[in-house]
């Protein structure tokens, strides 16, 4: 192991134990290592977006002659018309013009690609079933799905047959956030383990290393 | 003014990518939603980069005035430059610059950033399992109904819960995986993926036609 590497070893293991004093008590190693990390990331940002959008998206087709790609830098600049108090409202028009694209996109995407995906795919499973295991399958998704949406429909008090269906709902709605708990924890302590790992197998392993 | 113009973009920008879904791609209209995508995303760039200028600008204002935990905070502005600078810069200047592998940006991604988002993450399972203690109580059949599904679920996520599982009698692996996971809990998923895309598509169009404004904020 070279000197870079226990080096880049020993950074590593001192991120992340401080991140890890948290779990002790709000101390300053972690305020440290948890400011680190946030200006991290916003610069990772900043290199991401000025070589991928800017420079790659902007700059370079608008050498080559693409001159209309002027309009959206205007308006990219615009935006930073929102530190001026006298001149915020400029950057309307650029939020705008991101507001009402994505509303197009969501419109047209939401409906088509989702809403009536779904219940396309919720309906002919019915149809298409194949033995009684796949047919109750099939019964306990369309029972799912309209019970769930029932349960979230909150124009028309939860009573009678409405109020029935949305109790059903919730028995769904409880199994299925039980089962994305459980998978979320497993994530999660699948993540520690490999933080443990790194610290027990790299990092004490350096030890011999140094010395 | 300042508000008819926002308006009269907003609408005819959404207008143009609903229309577009109805005409072929080699189409005037169709060339003009594959352009306003790509100006959407410069447009959309240059947001998250306000997003920067706008941390730096709020950090750098609390270190001038030596607010409390001002330390901290040129802590996060030095990282914010000691990471973005480098990335700005041409790579033909030096191996060291722009985003290429071995330069300074990779290297604080690899052995700074990543590390970190890692352990972060990891964090958490501390507080799930501080939190699960707390709420996964057997008070009703609903909050009983969480609380065995999620047991169940971790137990046979792990190689030892797994073989216990199959000590019992009938195919409970089988029963999770067919009932549990693609049944009920896809039933659920899409369920509330069909009421969130109603209400995405409803919020949309009254942000095209000019009901919903809030965006614009004040003034």
């Amino acid at each position: 192991m070279s000197g870079i590497e226990i080096l880049q070893i020993w950074i590593m293991a001192f991120l992340t134990l401080a991140l890890f004093s948290f779990l002790y008590k709000d101390n300053a190693v972690y305020k440290l290592a948890e400011h680190i990390f946030a200006g991290l990331s916003a610069g990772y940002y900043v290199g991401l977006i000025w070589d991928t959008v800017i420079v790659q998206q902007l700059w370079e087709p608008l050498i080559a002659g693409k001159a209309l790609l002027i309009v959206p830098g205007l308006m990219g600049l615009l935006m930073f018309g929102r530190f001026s108090q006298q001149y915020s409202w400029i950057s309307r028009v650029s939020l705008a013009f991101v507001m009402g694209t994505t509303s197009g996109i969501f419109l047209v995407t939401q409906l088509h690609g989702l809403v009536l995906a779904q219940m396309r795919s919720t309906m002919r499973s019915m149809a298409g079933s194949d033995g009684i295991t796949d047919l109750l399958l099939s019964l306990v998704i369309v029972v799912g799905v309209i019970a769930t949406l029932i349960y979230f429909y909150f124009s028309k008090e939860h009573k009678g047959i409405l109020g029935g269906t949305a109790k059903v709902g919730v028995w769904f709605i409880m199994i299925s956030f039980g089962a994305h708990f459980g998978y979320t924890v497993m994530g999660r302590v699948s993540l520690l383990i490999g933080r443990v790992q790194f610290l027990i197998q790299d990092w004490i392993g350096s030890f011999g290393q140094i010395i | 003014m300042k508000t008819t113009v926002p308006i009269i973009v907003a609408f005819l920008a959404g207008v143009a990518l609903v229309l577009a879904f109805f005409f072929d791609q080699r189409t005037l209209i169709g060339s003009l939603s594959q352009e306003l995508r790509v100006w959407l995303s410069i447009v959309g760039g240059f947001t998250l980069l306000l997003g920067v200028v706008s941390i730096t600008r709020v950090n750098y204002a609390a270190v001038k005035q030596r607010k409390e935990g001002w330390f901290f905070k040129l802590i996060t502005l030095v990282s914010i430059f000691v990471m973005a600078v480098p990335a700005l810069l041409p790579s033909s200047w030096s191996s060291l610059f722009g985003r290429q592998e071995g330069s300074i940006y990779d290297w604080l991604f690899l052995y700074m950033d990543a590390p970190m988002m890692a352990t972060m993450f990891a964090t958490l399972a501390f507080y799930i399992a501080s939190a699960a203690y707390r709420a996964f109580r057997a008070r009703s059949p609903e909050s009983t109904l969480l609380l065995v599904t999620a047991t169940v679920i971790m137990l046979w996520r792990v190689p030892m819960g797994e073989w216990f599982l199959d000590q019992l009698p009938g195919d409970i692996p089988f029963f999770l995986n067919t009932y549990i996971m693609n049944g009920i809990n896809m039933a659920v998923q899409r369920g509330i993926i069909i009421g969130a895309a109603l209400g995405a598509a409803s919020m949309s169009l009254r942000i095209i036609l000019g009901i919903e404004r809030t965006y614009m904020g004040k003034g």
